[in-house]
């Protein structure tokens, strides 16, 4: 961590003007580890470790090897094939279907299953921008926020008590949904940012706690009268009432104004941090908090502020679940997004417009992964393991420039690993 | 010896061979499953669905199975979808936690045909398949009431959810009429029927969660235990076994002495939960072309659907009177004279 340099430095190199020919920095660029090199890469080599999982995951395929010798052509072209066909239907699950738009021009299917794989990469995608802008605010004042996955459960607690127990007209009703969502979330970061504050406890601790207490806080809800179903005998919610769910994108299609919201939430985020004087507060203390507090600023302030603000988003990350696809509390209604937060604001480099394209990554390898367990009996846990080595990648760049003997430049290391 | 062990040689191409096996047996059909986010080796409902796919697919060579599980629970509803866009014959889905899921694309869908395990869905292409448990967990509490020589047993939860609470209310119920028939007071440990409330280990996998809730019963003369907790009960079956017979366990979902075979000598029974025979009856009937939609099956002591498994090592031990009874109590409630409530069956 000696070599480490702050997002802010980082972000100014960028936009220094440029030095030399267009071309040739383009060149440099690309041929020195810059973070969009190594992120393509880290991505390409986290494929490529998954092909080798792949291949080793298939009986059939593996069982050649042991008589390679004998036939490599047969050996290699079987495990290229396994290989080629699991990342075909990847794509297919997560971007388009060739099939699809042929049935549909055909008129053997209808129009929407061309768009069903983008709007199954968009529902997923919606959730994890919020998480991950969650955990990237709060890297960038300093904190370390594991605490997504509570701040997730009370945000989709807020949004379906508002959802089904407040009826209000359509429009209103939705914004009071997603309001209720960002202070159930809100609140509870706003406890370790408080904790933090006043008395010096560690975020990591309080927000991993905070999950534990949020989790059976919802298991335990969800079966109290008033808010589990009474038609149901199983531990799960009312639904959340018409009025208040987000309205979808295309009928038939899954993908809601969630996406959208996302979107909104990420520009939102990028205003804060670059271009207000909060923002300015949370980035300073985040790089150095003596600093700051000698400059004048309220480092208390700053993390109750991030702590608060983070919390608010992972709860509209919430609030996106259980407005959207879910539509009630269930025990698991939260799933991993709180902690594929972490995940996706690494991979976006604390960068709010980096959260969105990687959210994007993740939603899209998660449908993805689900086309491809089901036409190729790939475990949907490749996918799982494939984003955690892409991040593992991106955190050892060392390794990355290793493999593909980049010039290495200063600075784009540990940018997140701070907070500890 | 990496190198040594790839230069064998390949099999001989026996591709005539498979097919010649398939030739034999019914008519085909694609079943299609898709899990809960508990996976495929839960060993608990996941793992009995599939196994009932696979045993229809025994019965009928060209029945074609196929599974997917779901990470999350936001899956569900693409999980079942990609299997509309295959076109299974018969999608099952497992788990009351996927009724929605199931209801919204049995609408999207409405020449497929679904099935669904502990839940009840009004469509017209959906089976349901259900369980009311209680009726062989109250057999179980007689039976526990029956052995115990303490006067005291015990229950204890995985997760306070109505599937596993649903064992509870019939054990607590059945020692309660073993009470009442004998004017006995035999004690129930861990759950209190009319509260609604007990012990829970709050897992299903946490072996040492079993063990210390297992050891606080037994520490107040507990003698027999049910844990249904899947995993979790593991902890209690090998408690059980150290304890050198001090205590006994009923186990449930599956017969213990086929899933967890290795602690057998400590099962006094199973209470069952035959969800594999009704998802191969399902399965089967999909093939034969006769499953209907819109109706479905209730597992009840009459229809084996559930059932209180074998004594197996222990048969020896349980009085021939008590087996009577047993026998005669399971009649009074298929008969209807003995009524079994619990505030989880199926509606």
């Amino acid at each position: 961590m000696t070599a480490q340099t702050r997002p802010a430095e980082e972000a100014e190199r960028a936009e220094r003007p440029p030095e030399g020919g267009r071309a040739r920095r383009a060149l440099r660029a690309v041929a020195s580890a810059n973070a969009v090199t190594l992120t393509v890469l880290a991505v390409v080599l986290a494929l490529v470790l998954g092909a080798i999982l792949i291949v080793l995951g298939n009986d059939r395929v593996l069982a050649e090897y042991g008589y390679f010798f004998a036939q490599p052509g047969t050996t290699l072209g079987d495990s290229w094939q396994i290989v080629t066909d699991a990342y075909g239907n990847l794509f297919r699950g997560a971007v388009f279907d060739p099939s699809a738009l042929s049935g549909a021009i055909a008129g053997t299917n209808s129009w929407n299953l061309v768009f069903y794989p983008i709007s199954e990469t968009l529902t997923y995608t919606a959730p994890l921008i919020f998480t991950g802008l969650s955990v990237a605010l709060a890297f960038r004042s300093g904190l370390f926020n594991i605490g997504g996955h509570g701040q997730v459960i009370f945000g989709c607690i807020g949004g379906a008590l508002v959802g089904f127990a407040l009826p209000l007209p359509p429009v209103l009703h939705l914004i009071a949904a997603l309001l209720g969502a960002a202070v159930g979330g809100g609140l509870i970061g706003m406890i370790a940012g408080v904790l933090k504050a006043r008395t010096g406890a560690h975020e990591v601790i309080v927000t991993i706690m905070l999950n534990n207490i949020a989790f059976w806080f919802l298991q335990w809800i969800i079966t109290k009268p008033g808010v589990h179903n009474p038609a149901r005998s199983d531990a799960i919610s009312k639904d959340v009432l018409g009025s208040a769910r987000l309205p979808g994108l295309g009928s038939g299609l899954r993908a809601d104004l969630g996406v959208v919201l996302g979107v909104l939430a990420a520009a939102a985020v990028a205003w804060l941090l670059n271009r207000s004087t909060e923002g300015f507060e949370l980035r300073a203390v985040g790089l150095n908090p003596d600093a700051a507090r000698t400059a004048g600023m309220s480092v208390g302030r700053a993390y109750i502020l991030a702590m608060t603000t983070a919390g608010a988003l992972a709860g509209l990350g919430g609030g996106v679940i259980v407005l959207g696809p879910a539509v009630h509390l269930t025990g698991a209604v939260a799933g991993t997004v709180g902690f594929d937060g972490i995940t996706v604001a690494l991979l976006g480099r604390g960068k709010p417009w980096g959260v969105v394209a990687s959210a994007l990554l993740f939603g899209a390898l998660h449908a993805g992964g689900n086309r491809m367990q089901q036409s190729s009996h790939v475990a949907i846990d490749l996918v799982t393991v494939v984003q955690a080595v892409i991040v593992i990648f991106i955190a050892a760049p060392a390794l990355v420039t290793a493999i593909f003997r980049l010039r290495a430049t200063r600075g784009v290391s540990a940018s997140l690993a701070k907070g500890w | 010896m990496l190198a040594a062990a790839a230069c064998g040689k390949p099999p001989a191409s026996n591709s005539g061979g498979a097919s010649a096996g398939a030739s034999a047996g019914g008519k085909a059909a694609h079943a299609c499953m898709v899990t809960d986010i508990g996976g495929i080796n839960d060993r608990s409902f996941n793992a009995s669905a599939w196994a009932g796919m696979q045993a229809a697919q025994k019965q009928n060579p060209n029945i074609k199975i196929d599974y997917t599980q779901s990470a999350a629970e936001a899956d569900y509803g693409p999980n079942l979808n990609g299997y509309v866009q295959q076109k299974c014959d018969l999608i099952v889905a497992v788990g009351g936690l996927m009724a929605q899921a199931t209801t919204d694309a049995a609408k999207a869908a409405p020449s497929q045909k679904f099935g669904i395990i502990d839940a009840k869905i009004d469509s017209p292409n959906v089976y349901s398949m259900q369980f009311d448990t209680a009726q062989a967990a109250f057999l179980a509490g007689y039976l526990a009431a029956g052995m115990s020589k303490t006067g005291v047993v015990g229950t204890y939860g995985g997760l306070k959810i109505p599937p596993v609470t649903i064992f509870m209310d019939g054990f607590a119920d059945g020692v309660a009429y073993y009470n009442k028939a004998k004017s006995k007071n035999v004690k129930v440990l861990g759950w209190d029927k009319n509260a609604q409330n007990g012990s829970f280990a709050g897992s299903f996998t946490d072996q040492n969660a079993g063990k210390r809730l297992s050891d606080q019963f037994t520490g107040q003369n507990a003698d027999v235990i049910m844990p249904v907790a899947g995993g979790t009960g593991l902890g209690t079956a090998a408690g059980a076994q150290q304890s050198g017979g001090k205590y006994s366990v009923i186990w449930v979902d599956q017969d213990g002495c086929v899933s967890a075979a290795q602690y057998c000598s400590v099962f006094l029974s199973t209470v069952v939960k035959n969800i594999s025979d009704a998802v191969r009856d399902a399965v089967l009937a999909t093939a034969g072309g006769s499953l209907q939609g819109g109706g479905g099956s209730v597992g009840t002591l009459k229809n084996n659907g559930v059932q209180l498994a074998d004594f197996h090592e222990m048969a020896s031990k349980v009085p021939a009177d008590l087996k009577t009874e047993l026998d005669q109590l399971k009649q009074d409630i298929i008969s209807g004279k003995v009524q079994v409530s619990s505030p989880a069956q199926p509606k």
